[in-house]
């Protein structure tokens, strides 16, 4: 047992009870910052694959702004502070049996793809994030994709601008 | 490359533990007399009507959003950034595309009166 | 003499010695000095939070025409320490259906986000914790999780007035994080790599001379995003009784002040290495330590700029801070970012770096002028259209008098 599989095994077990948590927890602001958790236990296990700009892409970008976007959006739809309510609805056992069917399918699937794919070799991290941004702009690299991105957060800023903005 | 996220973490676990540390010694330290008028919550130094609950505004909401959109944009464009000495001027310009674009979002969003504070 | 040139890393070279004498792996090696490294810089950074403190009074006191601290000690040095030891001692005071666990992490998060960006920066050309290489974003991601630990003190403290003070706070500091990551891009774009080390390395010239519009956009978010003085409404003392802090008592809010002092410093230090060249100067890469020298000193001057900037400013309404930070400073420094890459990329065939940072500073200059020019526009319209309103109210009363 190398010290790279303890925390690994540790990280995703944090990650995986922080899931839960998410969806079992009393309180939405709890729920809220057990997402938090999850999320940051994601950007540890990417930091652990050797990919730190990711890592900190994913604390920035997911904690920084999409669980606070959460936590206020969550303000914004729950009026009281104490905000309890039935966790398990009326029909759990036929969510948990197609729970586990998902789960038994994507097993196989894995297991039988076996991971043969050839991985290009991982240089070192500053290469890496500068190959990443010249491959942005080539017109045979992502150049369409990242075009493309600019559209679909402009659509997004404006879309949820109208839907949220009240005149008054 | 792990070895530097190590440290992090090392360091990441030591920054918690002071102030931790500190904030259970001063527990040791300080008189502990709760009595329920000292336990009342803070409103002007009058008792508290009805429930806790805040109007939330939707503005801040619409803040957060834009501000999203925002840190998504650069973080497309921080790879683009460290990769700008072996780019060629056609990079350059198509990465000032993309900021265009989202400029005329924050235009828009300006227009629209998204951006005032209520 | 690589004792004085160099005192870090010749104690480090010798516990690696005497650990490796004891027989101990080089693993365990690297992680005892890890740790030994991490604590050193860590609590050190949390007792030079004392002399800031004493630091900052002295020279706010002596810019509103007062001593400032001058009874506990020599100049008043001891001060920070005699608030200390009485803030030790101050009952924590918990209050009703407060939520504990987060009542409790929320200011041990706030200080460990502050203290963890200490760990990346570069003291001297060898003594840093880590060589980061996506050090910038570093740097704003982990401010994102200080955000965090005010929404969970706001919420914890079942309290109103903290809730809404805390969500004002964090709506100001996401806001302000849109100019900061924009300005950001400029030294990453110059200098080729988000690792400060790089940053500081690819220095000849420092970046406060050929990106100044950036320096100063960034020392203005910064100062938005630690909440200081003249963006400090939301924690003010007037203003909804004191934010989202107001039911912390003890060393519990002693360590929201102290994480605020020390995200100030840290921002100094950033800006320091960022803009100011770090620890450059003539002969920093043979002697570490004067280098260190030179970073102690740009880091003092920083934080007094930004000492000054707190004494002298009136506070910003909360629509005025909005305004300046979506209607000013982020299409500055969108159309910064827009001039600066098509200037760079036009100068970078010549190889006198002087002259490249002559263009580039004289693009600068050109949209410093452009924005001030279109908002002196924009004032004189709106100072007709105030006195047009003014006359028109002098006529009315007139009229009825």
């Amino acid at each position: 047992m190398t010290w790279m599989q303890i925390v690994f095994i540790v990280t995703a077990a944090v990650t995986l009870g922080s899931a839960v948590r998410v969806v079992s927890s009393g309180k939405m602001l709890h729920a809220a910052l057990w997402l938090v958790a999850a999320l940051f236990g994601v950007a540890i296990l990417f930091a652990m694959l050797e990919a730190g700009f990711f890592a900190v892409v994913q604390v920035l970008v997911y904690i920084g702004a999409i669980a606070i976007l959460v936590i206020f959006a969550v303000m914004l739809t729950r009026h009281v502070m104490e905000d309890t309510g039935p966790q398990v609805i009326q029909s759990w056992w036929l969510a948990a049996i197609l729970a586990a069917m998902v789960f038994a399918g994507l097993v196989v699937l894995i297991i039988s793809a076996g991971f043969k794919a050839q991985l290009p070799p991982i240089q070192d991290s500053q290469t890496m994030i500068v190959a990443l941004g010249q491959a942005l702009v080539m017109p045979d690299g992502y150049l369409l994709p990242f075009e493309v991105a600019s559209v679909m957060l402009l659509a997004a800023l404006v879309g949820s601008i109208y839907i949220a903005y009240q005149k008054r | 490359m792990l070895n530097d996220w190590l440290y992090i973490g090392i360091f990441l676990a030591i920054s918690a533990f002071l102030p931790a540390a500190a904030i259970v010694i001063a527990g040791f330290l300080a008189p502990k007399k709760p009595n329920t008028i000292k336990n009342q919550i803070y409103e002007c130094g009058i008792e508290t009507v009805g429930e806790t609950w805040v109007q939330f505004k939707a503005q801040y909401y619409i803040f957060g959003l834009i501000f999203l959109i925002f840190d998504v944009e650069t973080v497309f464009l921080y790879p683009w950034a460290v990769a700008f000495n072996q780019m060629t001027l056609y990079g350059v310009l198509e990465a000032l595309l993309f900021v265009l674009i989202l400029a005329g979002g924050l235009v828009y969003a300006w227009r629209k009166g998204a951006l005032e504070w209520v | 003499m690589t004792f004085i040139s160099d005192p870090i890393n010749f104690i480090a070279t010798w516990l690696r010695i005497m650990l490796a004498n004891v027989g101990a792996s080089p693993d365990l090696t690297a992680f005892i000095l890890s740790v030994v490294g991490g604590g050193i810089l860590a609590t050190g950074a949390m007792l030079w939070v004392t002399f800031l403190i004493w630091y900052e009074r002295k020279i706010i006191g002596r810019i509103q025409d007062r001593l400032g601290p001058n009874r506990v000690g020599p100049w008043g040095i001891f001060q920070s320490f005699a608030d200390m030891l009485k803030i030790f001692t101050k009952e924590y005071i918990t209050p009703n259906g407060a939520d504990r666990v987060l009542y409790n992490i929320a200011p041990v998060l706030s200080v460990a986000s502050v203290l963890l960006i200490w760990a990346i920066i570069p003291f001297t050309v060898t003594s840093y914790g880590v060589d980061l290489n996506v050090g910038v974003l570093f740097v704003v991601a982990v401010a994102g999780l200080g955000e965090l630990a005010i929404i969970m003190a706001g919420w914890s403290s079942n309290n109103k007035y903290a809730l809404l003070g805390a969500f004002r706070v964090v709506a100001q500091l996401i806001s302000y994080e849109v100019p900061m990551v924009l300005s950001l891009l400029v030294p990453v774009l110059l200098s080729g790599s988000m690792s400060l080390n790089a940053i500081v390395k690819a220095q000849n010239v420092w970046y406060i001379f050929t990106a100044p519009l950036a320096a100063l956009i960034f020392m203005i978010t910064s100062i938005a995003e630690v909440g200081r003085s003249p963006f400090d409404l939301v924690e003010s003392e007037s203003e909804i009784v004191g934010g989202f802090n107001i039911e912390y008592s003890g060393l519990k809010f002693g360590m929201f002040f102290v994480a605020e002092f020390l995200h100030a410093f840290t921002s100094a230090l950033i800006f320091t290495v960022l803009f100011l060249g770090g620890w450059r100067g003539p002969g920093a890469e043979q002697y570490p330590i004067l280098g260190f020298i030179y970073f102690s000193l740009k880091n003092v001057f920083s934080y007094f700029i930004f000492i000054l900037v707190r004494g002298s400013l009136p506070r910003f309404r909360i629509d005025q801070m909005m305004d300046l930070n979506w209607k000013v400073l982020t299409p500055v420094s969108l159309g910064l970012f827009a001039v600066v890459t098509i200037v760079a990329k036009l100068v970078q065939g010549n190889p006198n770096e002087l002259l490249r940072g002559l263009f580039l500073l004289i693009a600068n200059g050109v949209i410093l002028l452009t924005t001030s020019l279109v908002m002196g526009q924009f004032a004189a319209r709106r100072r007709r259209h105030l006195d047009e309103r003014a006359e028109g109210q002098k006529l009315r009363v007139r009229s009825q008098v």
